[in-house]
């Protein structure tokens, strides 16, 4: 069953070294010296660097060197032998230390005999456990060699050595400032002593130091820069092709220039050109020279930009994957598609397909999807023969002629379909809730449509988040998604052992204004609400006769409910009363329902909403199952906002009116508060205050002036929500649990409260205080950020800056956090992803290791328990009990 | 200094170790479908390991009280160290 441990073989290790000249020249199959690529018929030169002995890219070609076709050859190495040494650009920094650190006379470290064997054999012990470490060391020893400016073993006189970027030396000299040549730069490097490099750390072995100045330059095999032939068939060679056509044509002339014993001067500036050259082969984006450009102007993508960045080798091609049958699009809300629906666009249906097998029983729907091709929708954009051949039907002229000659076997790649299963993702997805499997309803425009129930799961919104949608292309595929991944299977979260999908927001608001007491529908809207639920039956007996039929909110939630339910719960609105009067509740806070009908207690969060533990939703699932709570939330939830629709619900400034009466008591309140912290204040100063125990006199003060503050504030808060009853919006929404809590409302209307930063109050800022606005050493409530003014009034200025304090450590803190979590998380999540649950129920890694015997010691599935908890007796007994008494 | 000899496996927050014999083991490792180096790993130089005087390659059967299954059962392979 599983790979056994002990098959395995681990790698022991890699290690990096330099290539030397000559194993340069052994990899190669051929010197390159020619600076052309093809002659006039378009053969490649030989000799030059499309040489065909570097491996072949043409199909049907055997390779010169392996034999191999394309295949099979893996590319083979040429070389240039450079007419002059130049510096390898990416080691100018070691070569840099190397200059300075040895003799450039005897080529020996310049450390005395003892320390650089000191130094070498801390190096080699370093090298055996912290490997990482030996070169940290190495560069310490170099910089303790270079204040040396007599060398010990020869006594010369070391001048300063000067670098300037990517790749030129200078040497300070008594007679001034000279250039070191590479020629001269090699020399010093090889005499230095392979002893004295391992004092520093290196391995002379794999990496002697004057193989950082190039003589001998490998040309990539043709397989790492191949031809591209544009439709047009204009051949256009890679941007490494380019820059090695350019550098032999200058190594060519330098040779040619040496050879005929050309001036100095000549022969500089063509040896500085092909260090350019070289140089800029290895990486375009040096500092301090320009990059190499195209004849268009466009910078040349050189080895080392294939490599680096985004888009680079690396974070685009390795770790990086795209996938086909996927689209990407903005998403926007539908209420009325189920929660298991996505609204795709007509214009993205059509270019993704799904596989279709065509059989004797099909095969006209095939043959018309075939007439209809691939640009009139629902059609079709491929058919594949039974031997594997693929008809593009944009190419094809008659495709009637084609859809006639369909037979069972073929495969019609037909677009998306009502009805066809996708998946549908939304990053960062760092849950299994985000990528579910959706049926798709093909819809005009150009979003992806979804219920707004599922936005939870998808942490969506409509501000221009966009999501992808993926169409599996098997049976199998099909299958696993639809029993596996489909929105109702993943309603009830493994995380709170409640459902993540549920009412929030309006759904909540509207589930209140449905079932409070006072509603009441004519024929008309509870005709309408039933037909949104999906109501098949009769209208129930209206609960009021008289002047006319009227049916009550909890009626119509009733006939919707099945009729062997039971609920009992708080809800939201609850005002947590001393002694609870359960279904006697005067506010209707207490649900109960018995044998489906919704007796007592309106609807809100504590009923309906996602996320919160054993509601009325979450024992409906328990009850009936995810299938049947799809229909709950796709029917039921409907009527909710329906209802907000047809009350005309909205929130103004005159939900946030509050009496003239009202304001001034809160004025009395804050004068209070100030003249009671100057008090205290006051005391401090005399010393009549009393340290708090474990305080100093200061924190006593602070802790003293907040409860003052705190105490004030919530006053004021319960002074506003007095005067702020249910006939508010705002308040509506915040009572009931749909958005926003009355701290909010109090900060509306009443006062903002405390400011703070780091948790205490704002003290930062000027000598003394915190704004030139107040008085040096004021600690009063004004100064040290508490905030008198209200939203709707408006904030003073500093005020206003104290708040704006507060905001922005409150995103950086955010923005932190996340960055913080996200990469902890991604940790966690690498560490388990191949942990499984065994069909014994115990958890396994991909490699057969045993991490629990038993899933979570208990093997209870968090999804299918009752919020943690495998039973809840106490809700068995009831139900056990109810039943007998029923 | 005086080292008063305790013995760990009688103490009360050192859940309940059992030296499996070879029988046992083997056993175990039929049911479970794995070979004991896939089993969990405790170090033979652990004070419990020590104190049941068990060798590598013996196993370990732990019994603890767990807050969500009153007891769970654990095994652990005994390796060198
Ligand atoms: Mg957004
Ligand atoms: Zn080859
Ligand atoms: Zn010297
Ligand atoms: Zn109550």
């Amino acid at each position: 069953m599983f790979q056994s441990i002990e098959e395995t073989k681990t790698v022991g290790g890699i290690r990096f070294g330099i290539l030397s000249p000559d194993l340069i020249r052994a990899l190669s199959v051929t010197q390159i010296v020619i600076p052309e690529t093809y002659d006039e018929e378009g053969i490649p030169i030989r000799g030059g660097p499309m040489d065909r002995r570097l491996g072949t890219v043409e199909p049907g070609v055997r390779c010169e060197t392996c034999g191999n076709f394309v295949t099979l050859c893996p590319g083979h190495f040429g070389h240039v032998e450079l007419a002059r040494p130049v510096i390898h650009p990416l080691f100018s920094k070691n070569i840099y230390t190397l200059l300075r650190a040895t003799c450039r006379v005897c080529g020996r470290l310049l450390l005395s005999e003892d320390d650089i064997e000191n130094a070498r054999r801390r190096a080699k012990n370093l090298e055996k456990r912290w490997p990482l470490l030996k070169y940290k060391y190495g560069e310490a020893v170099a910089k303790k060699a270079v204040k040396n400016t007599t060398c010990p073993h020869c006594q010369a006189q070391q001048y300063k050595v000067r670098f300037e970027k990517p790749y030129t030396f200078y040497e300070e000299r008594d007679s001034g400032s000279v250039q070191l040549r590479p020629t001269e730069i090699r020399d010093r490097l090889e005499r230095i002593p392979n002893h004295d490099l391992e004092a520093l750390g290196l391995d002379p072995e794999s990496a002697r130091p004057e193989w950082m100045v190039l003589t001998v330059l490998p040309v990539p095999p043709i397989s790492v820069r191949p031809t591209i032939t544009l439709e047009t068939g204009m051949r256009s060679e890679d941007d490494v092709t380019h820059k090695l056509v350019d550098l032999l044509r200058v190594n060519q002339r330098l040779k040619e220039s040496v050879e005929e014993g050309a001036p100095q001067l000549v022969v500089d500036d063509l040896w500085s050109l092909l260090q350019y050259h070289v140089a800029t082969m290895f990486d375009n984006e040096l500092p301090g020279i320009p990059p190499a450009r195209h004849r268009s102007g466009r910078p040349l993508r050189t080895i080392a930009q294939r490599l680096k960045g985004k888009e680079g080798r690396f974070r685009g091609s390795l770790a990086g994957k795209r996938v086909d049958f996927s689209a990407r699009t903005v998403v926007s809300p539908d209420p009325k598609l189920s929660i298991n629906e996505v609204g795709v666009p007509i214009e993205v249906a059509r270019v993704l397909v799904v596989p279709e097998k065509v059989t004797v029983w099909n095969i006209e729907e095939m043959r018309e999807l075939v007439r209809r091709g691939p640009s009139e929708y629902p059609g079709a954009n491929y058919i594949v023969r039974p031997d594997g051949g693929r008809i593009d039907l944009r190419f094809v002229k008659d495709r009637n002629a084609v859809a006639e000659a369909l037979k069972p076997g073929y495969i019609i790649e037909r677009h998306l379909r009502d009805g066809d299963i996708v998946l549908f993702n939304r990053q960062p997805s760092l849950h299994r809730m985000s990528i579910m499997a959706h049926r798709v309803k093909v819809l005009p425009y150009k979003t992806f449509r979804l219920n707004l129930l599922v936005c939870t799961p998808y942490n969506a919104d409509f501000d221009g988040d966009e999501m992808n949608l993926h169409v599996p292309q098997s049976e199998e595929a099909r299958a696993e998604a639809r029993t596996l991944m489909l929105v109702q299977e993943q309603i009830l979260s493994p995380r709170y052992g409640a459902p993540i999908i549920g009412g929030l927001h309006d759904y909540v608001t509207g589930a209140y204004l449905l079932t409070r007491k006072d509603t009441l529908l004519d024929k008309k809207r509870a005709s309408l609400l039933l037909f949104e639920a999906e109501y098949e039956g009769s209208l129930p007996q209206p609960a009021i006769l008289k002047p006319g039929p009227y049916w009550t909110g909890k009626q119509l939630v009733s006939t919707v409910l099945n009729g062997d339910f039971n609920y009992e719960g708080k809800a939201s609105i609850c005002r947590k009363c001393e002694a609870c009067l359960k279904e006697l509740c005067p506010y209707d806070a207490y649900v109960v329902v018995r044998d489906g009908s919704l007796l007592v207690g309106a609807l809100d969060k504590n009923s309906i909403a996602s996320q919160v533990p054993r509601t009325l939703l979450h024992e409906y699932l328990r009850r009936y199952g995810v299938e049947k709570g799809a229909k709950f939330l796709d029917g039921l939830f409907k009527t909710f906002i329906v209802y907000l629709d047809i009350y005309g619900f909205t929130m103004g400034l005159d939900s946030l009116e509050v009496p003239t009466t009202a304001l001034q008591e809160i004025e009395k309140l804050t004068n209070k508060a100030e003249d009671e912290v100057e008090q205290l204040v006051e005391r401090a100063k005399k010393g009549g205050l009393e340290p708090l125990p474990g305080r100093t006199l200061e924190d006593t003060l602070e802790q003293r002036i907040l409860e003052v503050l705190s105490r004030t504030r919530d006053r004021a808060g319960e002074l506003a929500s007095r005067f702020a009853g249910m006939g508010r919006e705002a308040v509506i929404m915040a009572r009931t649990g749909a958005r926003a809590n009355m701290l909010n409302i109090t900060q509306m209307v009443a006062v903002l409260g405390q400011q703070s930063l780091r948790g205490e109050r704002i003290k930062r800022g000027f000598a003394g205080r915190v704004l030139p606005h107040f008085k040096w050493g004021d600690i009063g409530p004004r100064a040290r950020g508490f905030v008198y003014s209200c939203f709707k009034r408006g904030l003073r200025p500093t005020e206003f800056f104290f708040h704006a304090m507060a905001g922005r450590e409150g995103l950086v803190d955010t923005a932190v956090r996340t960055a913080q979590s996200g990469y902890m998380y991604r940790r966690l999540a690498n560490a388990l992803q191949d942990f499984f649950v065994a069909y014994d129920g115990s958890v396994r890694t991909s490699e057969g290791f045993l991490v629990q015997f038993r899933y979570g010691e208990d093997g209870v599935d968090p999804a299918k328990s009752d919020h943690g908890e495998p039973v809840n007796v106490e809700k068995i007994i009831r139900e056990v009990m109810a039943e007998k008494g029923g | 200094m005086g080292t008063r000899k305790i013995n760990i496996l009688e103490h009360e927050l050192v859940p309940q170790h059992i030296l499996l014999s070879e029988e046992e083991s083997v056993k175990l490792l039929k049911r479970m479908g794995v070979s004991k180096r896939q089993l969990p790993w405790i170090l033979a130089s652990d004070p419990v390991a020590k104190a049941l005087g068990a060798k590598p390659g013996d196993v370990i059967m732990v019994v603890r009280k767990s807050p969500t299954a009153g007891l769970a059962v654990a095994y652990r392979y005994v390796v060198r160290g």
